[in-house]
């Protein structure tokens, strides 16, 4: 077994790369013309190509149009090589032109305009240093800064992605914990195994994850260092180890134990004192807590009523409430970065959709199709949920907004994605 | 699709099996082989760590070489209806039979492994899975089969007996396995 787990280690694995199709966009997406940027240096070509990453970045919103190169009919890289009208004419609303300029070994000066052209005016203009290896990621910060600076709301470009995969290798299964960026690009495995990995979950730092793994033969939950790779067993008691969530100040995990009586409960464990804290005692299924922005609820899965819907707990103990009433199956809570709205897993006839419960109206908006949809996770900027649903047989992703205007399915290349766990802002 | 089951665990225990040497087929040994359950043999992999510090192997139990012969596959699963854990009266012969085995070989252990069908979300469903392997580790218990004897472990959705997504692979999903050994 050892040398059929080896094996599997030993092939590639680059190829769990995802993709984003834009299936509905807003009504009316914002036509943008990000002109390709100047390269400066001396020779060759431009290490990287910051425009097209900011173009792409822009179009994966749904919320603009990036208009094709090929359709330029100029290309300035500054502001002052721009002609309106020219611009006008073809219906463009807003132009972005820079440059990356070569600043000595492997160092980079990123430059880049921003201008309303209908005004003519200079909406934004920002210089970044750079370097070979962070070019990338600054090229999506430049992205976040032009999505800020024109919706007015925070950019996730720079933010990432974790999820679960599951591939056959010579007829079994192997699963595996992946980290990407926020556009599928730089997939790194954290962890794979021959047994089920599941419920990633971020620390509120973005530097370490905790997940479920089944590698000894029964469910325990581990903390993993993304930057190191180190990992520790957080949770390996009797019965059901599940469902980790962090706390928001990074201290706590609330958990699923089923212990020995098999009953599952929602715990908070201390990642430092080791103390453990049980926070429901009923003999339903509780389960999948997820913490309110603010610390102070933990909201869960519990049948305790018949079916399985969403309830409240104030995360130091206390009375516990009922949230969901709409339907017969509420699952899985997770709670908007605002803490006004619950996305859930909701039976909708037979089909099984993500929702999005408001907390003051408790009123439950469907946003997606089913049938087999599940796994909710909010984007940082609250905007946006991804979240796990099929194509054929085959798990796939797919994002929606969260006013349900905007619909994004994300292809990917083999087997199953699953579990999909939006990273908070990324912490300098 | 109850084939390629039957086939996998086979395949699995076969592989086991061969690890152990000739001689050692753990399929004769029917239902009670002491071979390694499924799960004990996963290990996983975090990269970046030194390949030296990486899961050990699975460990063998001893071979028992004894105990009922069984050509049914199913004689050792129960299953169970949508979003319910109760155990059918239907099972209760098969369920004592496997108790009695227990309770005649105190050496003799049962793992229990509970799963659900695809629908729904995934932690909820290995509640469910866990509910499932409690109830058949009730029946086993009041029929003198001692704790010690019966593990239970849930993989809820994540280990499908059957791949399609209809109602006769989602029955065929809902399901308690008996696995010889812990």
């Amino acid at each position: 077994m050892l040398a059929a787990c080896l094996l599997a280690w030993a092939i590639p694995t680059a190829n769990a790369e995802l993709r984003i199709e834009i299936n509905q966009g807003v009504h009316k997406p914002v036509p943008i013309a990000i002109v390709p940027f100047g390269w400066q240096g001396r020779n060759g070509q431009a290490p990287f190509d910051v425009s097209s990453l900011i173009a792409a970045d822009l179009g994966n919103s749904g919320r603009f149009a990036p208009m094709s190169s090929n359709d330029m009919l100029q290309k300035p890289v500054s502001g002052r090589q721009i002609d309106f009208g020219d611009w006008r004419i073809l219906g463009v609303e807003v132009i972005v032109v820079g440059q990356l300029i070569p600043m000595g070994e492997a160092n980079y000066s990123i430059q880049f305009q921003v201008f309303d052209v209908f005004r003519g005016e200079q909406l934004l203009g920002y210089r970044m240093s750079s370097t070979e290896a962070s070019l990338r990621l600054n090229a999506h910060q430049a992205a976040d800064m032009i999505y800020e600076k024109l919706t007015g709301i925070r950019g996730v470009f720079t933010t990432r992605l974790a999820y679960v995969t599951v591939t056959r290798v010579a007829g079994k299964e192997l699963y595996r914990l992946i980290v990407a960026d926020s556009d599928g690009e730089n997939p790194r495995i954290m962890v794979e195994s021959s047994e089920p990995i599941m419920s990633p979950s971020w620390s509120p730092d973005g530097r370490k994850m905790a997940y479920v793994s089944f590698e000894s033969g029964r469910s325990e939950i581990w903390v993993q260092t993304l930057r190191s790779q180190a990992r520790q067993r957080v949770s390996a008691r009797a019965g059901v180890n599940g469902a980790p969530a962090w706390s928001p100040d990074g201290r706590k995990l609330a958990l699923t134990l089923s212990k020995s009586d098999g009953n599952l409960d929602i715990y908070a464990l201390d990642l430092e004192t080791q103390v453990l804290k049980r926070l429901t005692d009923l003999s339903s299924i509780d389960t999948e807590p997820a913490w309110s922005p603010d610390g102070r609820d933990i909201y869960f899965t519990s049948d305790r009523a018949g079916g399985p819907q969403i309830y409240r707990v104030p995360s130091a103990g206390g009375r516990q409430q009922r949230v969901t009433y709409e339907g017969n199956y509420n699952a899985r809570p997770r709670i908007s970065p605002d803490g006004k709205q619950l996305a859930v897993v909701h039976n909708d006839r037979g089909s099984y959709k993500i929702a999005i419960v408001d907390r003051e109206r408790s009123y439950l908006q469907v946003l997606t199709k089913g049938p087999l949809d599940e796994s909710p996770s909010f984007a940082p900027n609250g905007e946006t949920l991804i979240y796990a649903t099929r194509v054929g047989r085959r798990g796939v992703l797919a994002m929606t907004s969260t006013d349900g205007r905007i619909h994004r399915r994300i292809s990917s290349v083999e087997g199953d994605v699953r579990e999909p766990a939006w990273s908070p802002y990324p912490v300098n | 699709m109850k084939i390629l089951r039957l086939f996998m665990i086979v395949v699995l225990v076969g592989f086991v099996a061969a690890c152990k040497g000739p001689g050692s087929t753990a399929v004769d040994d029917g239902m009670y082989d002491g071979s390694v359950a499924a799960g004990e043999s996963g290990e996983a992999t975090a990269s970046g760590v030194d390949s030296g510090s990486l899961g050990t192997g699975g460990e063998f139990s001893e071979d028992m070489g004894m105990g009922e012969h069984s050509d049914q596959p199913d004689s050792r699963i129960v299953y169970f209806e949508f979003d319910k854990s109760e155990v059918a009266p239907g099972y209760a012969a098969m369920l004592e039979t496997h108790a009695r085995h227990l309770v005649d070989n105190p050496s003799w252990s049962l793992r229990l492994e509970g799963h659900a069908d695809e629908k729904g979300s995934r932690e909820y469903n290995i509640g469910l899975g866990e509910r499932r392997a409690q109830a058949v580790r009730r029946i086993m218990m009041l029929q003198g089969v001692r704790a010690d004897q019966l593990a239970t472990v849930s993989y809820g959705e994540e280990r499908p007996a059957a791949d399609g997504s209809d109602e006769e692979s989602w029955s065929l999903n809902r399901r308690v396995e008996l696995v010889s050994g812990m």
